[in-house]
């Protein structure tokens, strides 16, 4: 009995209280697109990786153009947020899904995710700052694809995902085309904005796009993310 | 049990039947499930409708689709995956003692901006409706939901979703003539060979003759978006 009131006056004063414990899980839905390594982090309310409308980061843009996630990384230590250690560190395959267990965070503390989507030129998957609710439960998602606005959708793969190189650097499931003539060479919005879809063709030796129409459109949401706070 | 015997045994009968009371909850619930077609020019296969627990899934993304699925995403014949959930309805029957699943099968076709309601019942604290139903001119795509939970609807209430496209994954989206089933062709439907990614994920859309793809059957008509239908479940009496 002195050993259970003890252990619970600890409780009462410790800074635990404060925190909570969450599980989370990230579903690839789409058919035929990958996702590279995400990043996840937890922060405060002020700290965002973008804002929809709004020109992206040279942070973002590296994550969006070529899946380069350490800037973005370094922006959310810089704002005193955590980034937490992915379970599938490789490229995120479709219908394939990603888990977080076991997670302490501060109460009060928001949710960020966001991954490249490949083969595109600049569209990335993204939680943008969702609130941790504090009540114990289940919590569903759905996520869309987002177009960063710095780069045209030229839809050829070219190895291209250093920021301001054009080209799609990889198609990971090798289903598409060469010596396409692209698609666009204008990015009409250069703000963040929903992208609109890969157009593709079915012209595998040429025609405007390395993409294939039949495989790598996608219709949103394209991704799901299920919170458990334990 | 044997305390019951002598001059217990009345009251321990007494406490049998409140026993069997406590222990068998599962007083029936009746469900009118209406789906909306919500898609220009895809007419909808007749519904595949089951209420269920969570010991049954229909699908998970990323796995293999069932025959009966495959079955039901080809050509909209549905009776192979109800008798899968059926078959599912037995092992549970035969662990439970009693049912705790339901089946039925709609009508017949959902043309687009017309709907369709069928009444089904089950018994069980949790319930979970999943339901199918293929868009007729694709290779394999199907409007869909999977373990819906319901078990918190009281009588004369409604709940209300939209219905995401789904990709069975079992044929490739060619979009040719000789495999769409539906008025947009009048080809093949199920076809045994799997010739596609093989696992069940969202559908990515149709491209479609008017969008470069000129081998296509489907015209502008038949392209479709998320989502593509409007599920109403209502509790009735």
């Amino acid at each position: 009995m002195i050993a259970g009131a003890v252990a619970t006056q600890g409780l009462i004063f410790s800074p635990i209280l404060l925190a909570e414990n969450i599980d989370i899980e990230l579903t690839n839905l789409t058919q035929g697109l990958y996702f590279t390594p995400l990043l996840f982090s937890v922060h405060d309310e002020s700290t965002h990786l973008y804002q929809l409308g709004q020109p992206a980061s040279a942070e973002l843009q590296a994550m969006a153009e070529g899946g380069d996630i350490s800037g973005l990384q370094g922006l959310i230590d810089a704002a005193g947020g955590v980034n937490v250690e992915d379970s599938e560190p490789e490229v995120l395959a479709p219908a394939s899904s990603t888990q977080i267990l076991d997670l302490e965070v501060d109460s009060a503390s928001f949710l960020s995710i966001t991954g490249m989507i490949l083969p595109t030129n600049d569209g990335f998957v993204a939680l943008n700052g969702w609130k941790i609710p504090s009540e114990a439960g289940t919590y569903t998602i759905y996520l869309n694809a987002y177009d960063a606005g710095t780069e045209a959708n030229d839809e050829i793969v070219n190895g291209g995902g250093a920021s301001g190189t054009p080209g799609i650097p990889a198609n990971p499931g090798a289903n598409g085309g060469v010596d396409a003539t692209g698609v666009t060479f204008d990015e009409a919005n250069t703000m963040i904005h929903v992208h609109r879809g890969n157009v593709g063709d079915t012209d595998l030796a040429g025609g405007s796009s390395d993409l294939d129409s039949r495989i790598h459109r996608w219709l949103n949401p394209v991704a799901k993310v299920t919170v458990t706070v334990n | 049990m044997r305390y019951c015997m002598g001059i217990l045994k009345g009251s321990c009968a007494v406490f049998a039947a409140a026993f069997l009371i406590t222990g068998c909850h599962h007083d029936t619930r009746n469900y009118e499930v209406e789906v909306v077609n919500l898609t220009q020019n895809q007419p909808f296969s007749p519904l595949a409708v089951v209420l269920h627990d969570s010991g049954y899934a229909p699908w998970t993304i990323g796995s293999t689709a069932s025959q009966g699925l495959e079955l039901l995403s080809e050509s909209g014949d549905n009776s192979q995956f109800l008798d899968e959930a059926a078959e599912n309805l037995s092992r549970e029957a035969l662990i439970n003692a009693h049912g705790r699943m339901s089946r039925v099968s709609g009508e017949g076709l959902i043309l687009p901006g017309e709907s369709e309601a069928v009444q089904t019942s089950v018994g069980g604290y949790e319930i979970l409706l999943s339901l199918a139903t293929m868009l007729v001119n694709t290779n394999d795509g199907y409007a869909g939901v999977e373990a819906f939970d319901i078990s918190d609807l009281e009588v004369g209430e409604e709940m209300t979703r939209f219905l995401t496209m789904y990709d069975a994954g079992t044929e490739g989206n060619s979009e040719l003539a000789s495999s769409i089933p539906g008025p947009a062709a009048g080809g093949e439907g199920f076809n045994v060979a799997r010739d596609d990614v093989n696992y069940v994920a969202h559908h990515p859309g149709v491209v479609s003759s008017v969008d470069g793809y000129t081998d296509s059957a489907l015209d502008q008509s038949h392209r479709f978006d998320n989502p593509a239908a409007l599920l109403v479940v209502r509790r009735i009496e």
